[in-house]
């Protein structure tokens, strides 16, 4: 009986050993890698944003298409003004912030085929 | 001194008495200023007035528009894209001719609403005739229902659009009087290129607004629609026709 317990203990050891030496390990699931160039003021927390962006967008379009609305904090101009990349100035590419994620989960977006992709100051900037 | 100085607070106070009540002091003007938490409103019709004698030769209006909305060309005349166009006239009994710039005329009854078949084609509380390109499956209806011409379809793929105007491939596009300027309080690119380097043709204003610049024209000075016989109730009139 005491032997079974001490057994049992070393056991339970030796599991919990295994768990720490695989965290240490890298993940077997690819991340993406995602660059934010501006983080932590987004219109809502982190979580809300990765669940329900797609929500928010598609209330705006319509609200902005059909009667006007323009608030600037759910535009999808916004979100190209603080998240494209710095280097490129552009959300999309190999690590682009939209395509960045929509690759790696395999979404296809055909948001950017008609609307643009580039920052609006670094546009404005290279006009003048 | 007390009274005295009694009438001249009086008279003050008459001065501005009359002063707001006095005829052309318009109160009103401040209220129709549009908010950006506004939605657009059937208080107001955008439209415009075209004056063809004072129409140069010239395609100012034309070239800001497509560099205001980002439209290209590819040098196919057939296919490419036109918001507004130069269309020349010619009396061909007298030989006179006259140009004047022709865009979607923003009807009230617009014909492309009726036959969309997905309820792209809408028209704006504002009375502006737009294409929802979210909805667009590029069947061109519409394009085919337009007495004036006015739609073009993209044939092929666009690239540097501008952030204020989504253009792409397999959509239907027209004159949308730059609703993202209105939205912001400027008016329409190809009136603010007229009055600045062209011939000062174009009036944009608010049909509804009776004490507008608009307004006070058209109730003054003959003014026509093109296609009246159509009964569309165009937001476009012209002059000199």
């Amino acid at each position: 009986m005491m032997r079974m317990m001490i057994g049992a203990l070393l056991a339970g050891f030796a599991v919990a050993g295994l768990a720490v030496a695989a965290d240490k390990q890298p993940a077997r699931v690819v991340v993406p890698l995602v660059e934010i160039e501006t983080g932590g003021l987004c219109v809502a927390p982190t979580g809300e944003m990765r669940r329900d962006h797609m929500k928010m967008l598609l209330h705006q379009r319509d609200l902005t298409v059909h009667q006007g609305l323009r608030d600037p904090r759910f535009s999808l101009k916004n979100c190209v003004n603080c998240h494209a990349s710095r280097e490129t100035g552009s959300v999309l590419g190999k690590d682009g912030f939209c395509s960045g994620c929509h690759s790696y989960a395999s979404v296809s977006i055909d948001c950017f085929e008609c609307h643009s992709a580039v920052r609006q100051s670094r546009v404005a900037g290279a006009a003048r | 001194m007390k009274s005295d100085r009694r009438q001249v607070l009086a008279l003050g106070a008459a001065v501005l008495a009359s002063a707001a009540l006095a005829p052309g002091f318009r109160l009103i003007e401040l209220v129709q200023a549009r908010s950006p938490e506004e939605a657009a409103s059937t208080l107001q019709r955008w439209g415009l007035l075209i004056d063809t004698a004072k129409c140069e030769d010239c395609d100012v209006c034309v070239t800001a528009c497509h560099e205001e909305n980002g439209v290209s060309g590819h040098g196919r005349p057939e296919t490419d894209a036109q918001w507004i166009r130069k269309v020349s006239l010619r009396d061909k009994q007298t030989g006179h001719t006259q140009a004047l710039p022709v865009m979607c005329q923003h009807c009230e009854d617009p014909p492309c609403v009726d036959v969309c078949p997905t309820g792209a084609s809408f028209k704006r509380a504002d009375g502006i005739v737009l294409v929802d390109k979210h909805a667009c499956i590029g069947c061109r209806y519409c394009v085919m229902a337009c007495p004036f011409g006015a739609r073009s379809f993209i044939h092929e793929p666009v690239s540097d659009q501008k952030a204020d105007v989504p253009r792409g491939k397999g959509t239907v596009e027209s004159c949308t009087l730059c609703v993202h300027r209105l939205d912001r309080g400027q008016t329409p690119a190809c009136v603010e290129a007229c009055n600045r380097d062209g011939g000062k043709a174009m009036v944009f204003g608010d049909l509804n607004d009776g004490a507008g610049e608009l307004q006070r024209r058209l109730r003054a000075e003959p003014s026509s629609q093109i296609r009246p016989d159509l009964a569309l109730n165009t937001g476009v009139r012209y002059q000199g026709l």
